[in-house]
């Protein structure tokens, strides 16, 4: 992915996408859901992608996969490609193309085993066109359409864990990565282009916009993320999970918060409940996952 | 571009010199201080515009064309060889 895109200033999403397509030297078919990226790196009549790239609408990016893996199969049979050239297909798609809109085109292409890796980047809202709440946006944020104020503190709904919902699809890699641990990033994505079948990675993408921080930040952000335990790097293969970073003493959550704007609503009086229930969720959702990895 | 211009198949291929030069974005520029440079790659790798390559010294080079001044490279360097100044 080339220079001269339009993404915002100091937006990780590009970073994403090259640590991805770098850990492969097989050919690669790039498929984009609506999204951040797609608008960003494909301004008519440029194009940012030195790769085969199609774009498909906001809901169809798990579909369009599966299309073009059948359509390689179909080829192949007729051998107009030949049996041993692996070909990788790719689709890069935001929180709110995965999370919301795109799960039924996900999770069909989930359930027939399509051989593809789907990449979801997730910046917590819809981004795009201006920060409105998705599924994905966490507890507490302030957003277009959850604003805090006198009668609300933003979203009142926690996230929905997708995780969850991708495992139970009986496929044989997930992972949550973060742009900020770029090497664990590029080393998930290795691992799950050496296999076959359907592939998740879940990455966090802080946006500088509006998660509301300066444009040269988005590194430190995300290391907070994780350091706070708020977004656990961990991985599952073949039914087993694993934790990829883990520190004994996790920084308070606070100091992830108080770094956005989005967030800023919760440093006046009456935020320290909302913070405790966040808090909260937080510890649960690390409890969890710490058993589920001894097991 | 007129419609007639378009190539057939509706493929757009990647063309650098078409590219928006997105340079012009910037308000902050970072300068490398080929000095303490140690070409450890790291603002290679972070810098969202891929505008950062290694010169021939394998130190950091930036491309002042598509540069948008975003500043990641100078937060993530861990010699400081990365300063951002007035964009003059």
């Amino acid at each position: 992915m080339a220079p001269g895109h339009s993404t915002c200033a100091g937006c990780g999403i590009p970073a994403i996408a090259r640590t991805v397509l770098a850990a492969t030297d097989d050919p690669v078919i790039v498929v984009n859901a609506t999204g951040c990226l797609e608008v960003t790196s494909t301004l008519y009549p440029c194009s940012a992608w030195k790769i085969p790239w199609i774009h498909s609408a906001f809901e169809n990016g798990g579909a369009t996969a599966a299309g073009i893996d059948g359509a390689i199969k179909a080829l192949r049979k007729r051998g107009k490609i030949s049996k041993e050239k692996r070909i990788q297909i790719v689709v890069f798609a935001g929180d709110g193309g995965t999370y919301d809109i795109g799960l039924q085109s996900l999770s069909g292409a989930l359930e027939r085993q399509h051989d593809f890796l789907y990449v979801c980047y997730d910046n917590e809202a819809y981004m795009n066109t201006g920060g409105q709440r998705s599924g994905a946006t966490p507890y507490g944020a302030d957003t277009e359409t959850t604003p805090a104020g006198k009668h609300s503190f933003g979203k009142c709904e926690k996230r929905k864990d997708l995780m969850s919902i991708v495992i139970a699809h009986h496929i044989k890699y997930a992972a949550q990565a973060n742009v900020a641990f770029l090497a664990d990033l590029a080393k998930k994505a290795k691992k799950a282009l050496e296999m076959e079948g359907p592939r998740f990675l879940l990455v966090l993408q802080p946006c500088t916009n509006l998660w509301k921080f300066p444009t040269s930040q988005y590194v430190n952000i995300g290391k907070l993320a994780t350091e706070t335990n708020f977004w656990p790097l961990w991985e599952y293969l073949d039914g087993k999970y694993k934790i990829n970073w883990a520190t004994e003493n996790p920084k308070p959550l606070e100091e992830f918060l108080k770094t956005q704007g989005r967030f800023k609503h919760l440093s006046k009086p009456g935020g320290e409940k909302v913070i405790a229930e966040m808090k909260k969720e937080v510890e649960e959702n690390w409890k969890r996952l710490v058993d589920l990895a001894d097991v | 571009m007129a419609w007639k211009e378009i190539e057939e198949g509706a493929i757009i291929k990647h063309d650098i010199k078409k590219s928006p030069k997105t340079g012009d974005w910037r308000y902050m520029k970072p300068v490398v201080d080929k000095k303490t440079c140690i070409g450890c790659g790291q603002c290679f790798s972070y810098c969202p515009e891929a505008c950062i390559d290694f010169d021939g010294e394998r130190k950091a080079d930036i491309d002042y064309d598509f540069c948008k001044g975003c500043g990641v490279c100078a937060t993530v360097c861990p010699q400081h060889a990365i300063k951002m100044g007035k964009n003059i």
